[in-house]
């Protein structure tokens, strides 16, 4: 496949994944707001969260300082200038479709395209009550992508690109997810709340589609190291670490080819160490730094993707010369 | 043959006394029936479904760079098997004639020897490749693709209007339209026999292949596009899919030791054939334009060494230039023998003194075209122009006069159109699509296109012109 085109195919995935990923950060968000049981601190508490996993705080305090709760919506929902907006991610995710149309199937082509045009219709009449229908939209659209994508693709190393590019984005945002709201929430881990605590666990939950998953594996109260387990290290938990590495890894492999062996090697390694490890080693070594690791490892995962596949420049072993003087003889005597 | 402008042009549809044409009947008694503001409705979800389908293109000089749809009509342009078996003749006689006139003059120059045509003409063209001289080509075909564009006048009467045998484009549009067709009104195809259009995909990939280099028993073919800010870029990628061959940029490609390769994730694959989309200028830095950066550095090399084929081949311009187009005729009867089937517009060559005399005498009644001019940009039609612009115009010929050709204003046929106020007749072209590798090929019918103002004249995409589905009907 040319290289151009696997990187177009992991990008449009990668920017899907990232447009559902803010669009569920924003509606957590939302409905922690609306809860009577505020967290103790100010709305700018609140809504520097979405900021933080994102990572666009800086761009959005330059532009609006305080963070609240209208500002921080329409900037990471509308706005062109935010490298992150969901406006953005669908914009380039729509390039990168266009870019590779031929490799991908027309009704995946309608699907994004069609997206990014009633993005466009609708966001020029959203007022803030309207957005949690709008977060909805954004992850129907998404899943919506994802099942045509499995339905209609061919089963070949198009497909991996686009598979590696959603995962390794759902990877990376789980982990910030985590990383930022388990914070919020609570300093100490042995903490165990009441009602206020279980809301906001709950939708934290909520916001990787894990709640009802909780319920049913652990039957029981909303407690923090279990979250942090599920969200790791359970295989069966579609945007757990653990699951999203071990599509990473499998998708790797499946490409394979003459290059990609430190991606290969990083994927593996990363993936034994979910596979085999224990939640309460994570504590050990402090859930902050273990998810930092987590995600510095993913970036550097996603660079040797890069450099082995997607930007693949190969310093060319030349060839002996003989074989082109034959083909010249060819062509005189036509 | 009346070349005057005229009220009375031949309509599609009807005949001079009004009753419907015979292959028009079956069309005409099915839309009696059909219930008001039904048309408008298919209409409006005609362009629906190619806004969807994101089947777009940009037009150059617009602000914001915003992607447009080509106005897409509903009402089909229909030929009879019979009408359509003539002019396809003569469509293959002429491609077969520019062809074998690329050939030689890149080689013996015999046309030249005979003096039928001027070396001045040949040689001392901008758009003459010396770099080609000697080079073999498979089956000496030159426009693997080329876009003839006729006008008809009346019901026996066709005229080509010029020739593209550079990178014609509007393919994407011939098969669009007849999805969208079928997917409108399916009742109508199950009433006619239409004569299918939809393999031409596989005809173009089975030309490519027969283009290839002749060592190669399994060719690696891919179509190269400036890249996705180019008008025609949905065509390209649509060509590609539906061949189902890599779309590449000149980034994707590099050269070494005389060979093509492209950058894939397992590493670099030789290529053997471009279909390429890319205009000869652009197409190699070393060789021609150095601040191109839509090209392959070197590919002219890999190309004159013979271990990649270009489809088309460079140089072809000089062939399809409006100022060659004059002399087809002769390259009909000078290299195949036979007596021209389509015929030319009378044109007048402003170069020559006595021509330039009459035609700044009669420009009101006239078109005049740049030679090298191309998309209906930078022309006159007297007859819907301005005093003013006339005056303009005239000035700009004076400057450099042989930079120009006349040619009488034709009166297009006309073809019942869905505008504003309802079903009414506009004018149309046609531009089939004509294959050369081992034979001559051709879709059955071709892309019309509608000049969707009242009166007016110019059917080109950038001037705000329409398309049509194209019908042959099956005897």
């Amino acid at each position: 496949m040319l290289s151009r085109t696997a990187d177009n195919l992991f990008w449009m995935a990668r920017h899907i994944e990232r447009a559902e990923n803010t669009a569920r950060v924003l509606d957590v968000a939302h409905r922690t707001s609306l809860l009577p049981l505020d967290i103790e601190g100010t709305e700018a508490y609140l809504w520097y969260a979405p900021l933080n996993i994102t990572g666009c705080a800086g761009g959005y305090g330059l532009k609006y300082g305080l963070a609240r709760a209208d500002a921080v919506t329409r900037y990471m929902s509308l706005d062109p200038d935010n490298p992150a907006s969901i406006y953005t991610c669908l914009r380039l995710a729509r390039e990168n479709a266009r870019a590779v149309r031929g490799a991908i199937t027309s009704e995946m082509w309608e699907i994004i395209n069609a997206t990014w045009l009633e993005f466009n219709r609708q966001s020029r009449q959203l007022d803030h009550e309207k957005f949690p229908d709008f977060f909805d939209w954004v992850k129907d659209r998404s899943h919506l992508f994802r099942g045509v994508t499995l339905g209609t693709i061919m089963k070949d190393i198009a497909l991996s690109f686009i598979k590696l590019g959603t995962f390794l984005e759902r990877a990376d945002n789980t982990a910030r997810i985590l990383d930022v709201k388990y914070h919020i929430l609570l300093p100490n881990v042995h903490d165990v709340g009441g009602a206020a605590d279980y809301y906001q666990w709950g939708s934290l939950l909520k916001s990787v589609s894990a709640f009802e998953a909780y319920r049913k594996i652990y039957r029981d109260v909303i407690s923090p190291l279990r979250v942090a387990e599920l969200l790791i290290l359970r295989d069966d938990m579609p945007r757990s670490l653990h699951a999203c590495m071990n599509e990473v890894e499998a998708e790797l492999i499946v490409i394979n080819g003459t290059s990609g062996r430190e991606a290969r090697r990083l994927a593996g390694e990363r993936h034994a160490a979910l596979h085999f490890g224990r939640i309460e080693d994570v504590f050990g070594q402090g859930l902050h730094e273990y998810l930092t690791d987590f995600l510095r490892h993913t970036s550097l995962l996603g660079q040797e993707i890069r450099d082995a596949y997607l930007a693949r420049r190969d310093q060319f072993t030349p060839v002996p010369v003989r074989k082109q003087a034959q083909m010249q003889q060819v062509l005189a005597t036509t | 043959m009346n070349t005057k402008p005229t009220t009375s042009y031949f309509n599609e549809m009807l005949t001079a006394t009004g009753a419907v044409r015979e292959i028009y009947q079956r069309y005409a008694h099915w839309r009696q029936d059909l219930p008001d503001g039904l048309l408008e409705r298919k209409s409006a979800e005609a362009e629906l479904l190619f806004r969807r389908m994101g089947i777009t293109f940009a037009v150059y000089g617009e602000a914001d760079g915003a992607e447009r749809l080509i106005p897409f009509d509903i009402v089909p342009r229909i030929f009879g098997a019979a009408e359509w078996r003539r002019l396809e003749q003569g469509i293959k006689q002429r491609v077969k004639a520019l062809n074998a006139f690329l050939h030689d003059i890149y080689h013996d120059q015999e046309i030249i020897k005979a003096g039928v045509i001027s070396a001045h003409q040949v040689l001392d063209n901008v758009l003459y490749r010396p770099e080609m001289r000697g080079l073999d080509l498979p089956n000496q075909v030159y426009a693997h693709i080329a876009g003839i564009d006729l006008v008809r006048v009346a019901e026996n009467e066709f005229f080509v209007l010029e020739d593209n045998l550079r990178t014609p484009s509007g393919v994407s549009y011939m098969l669009e339209n007849r999805k969208t067709m079928m997917r409108l009104f399916p009742e109508l195809f199950a009433s006619h026999a239409v004569e299918p259009v939809e393999h031409y995909p596989q005809m173009l990939l089975d030309t490519l292949r027969e283009a290839a280099p002749q060592f190669v028993a399994d060719p690696v073919i891919v179509v190269m596009t400036p890249g996705s800010y180019n008008s025609a870029y949905f065509e390209h990628a649509f060509l590609a899919s539906q061949m189902g061959v890599e779309l590449v940029e000149g980034q994707d490609l590099f050269v070494h030791q005389q060979r093509v390769y492209m950058h894939t994730t397992e590493g670099p694959q030789q290529v053997h054939v471009i279909y390429r989309r890319v205009d000869d200028d652009f197409l190699d830095p070393l060789a021609f334009r150095p601040d191109s950066t839509l090209g392959v550095p070197g590919l002219l090399d890999a190309y004159c060494s013979g271990n990649v084929i270009l489809a088309n081949g460079i140089g072809t311009g000089v062939a399809d230039d409006k100022s060659t187009y004059l002399h087809v005729p002769d390259m009909i009867s000078f290299y195949l023998g036979e007596k021209p089937l389509l015929s030319n517009v009378p044109t007048w060559r402003l170069s020559e003194s006595e021509d330039l005399k009459y035609v700044l005498a009669h420009l009101p009644e006239l078109v005049v075209k740049e030679v090298q001019g191309s998309g209906g940009y930078g022309m006159l039609i007297g007859p819907t122009s301005s005093k003013a612009q006339i005056e303009a115009y005239k000035l700009r010929i004076l400057s450099e006069p042989a930079n120009f050709i006349a040619q009488p204003t034709l009166a297009l046929s006309t073809c019942p159109t869905l505008v504003e106020s309802g079903v009414a007749p506009r004018h149309v072209d046609l531009r089939p699509f004509v294959l050369s590798g081992k034979d001559v090929r051709l879709a059955p019918g071709g892309l019309t296109r509608v000049a969707l103002g009242e009166g007016s004249l110019v059917v080109n995409s950038s001037q705000g012109g329409g398309t049509k589905d194209t019908w042959v009907l099956e005897d």
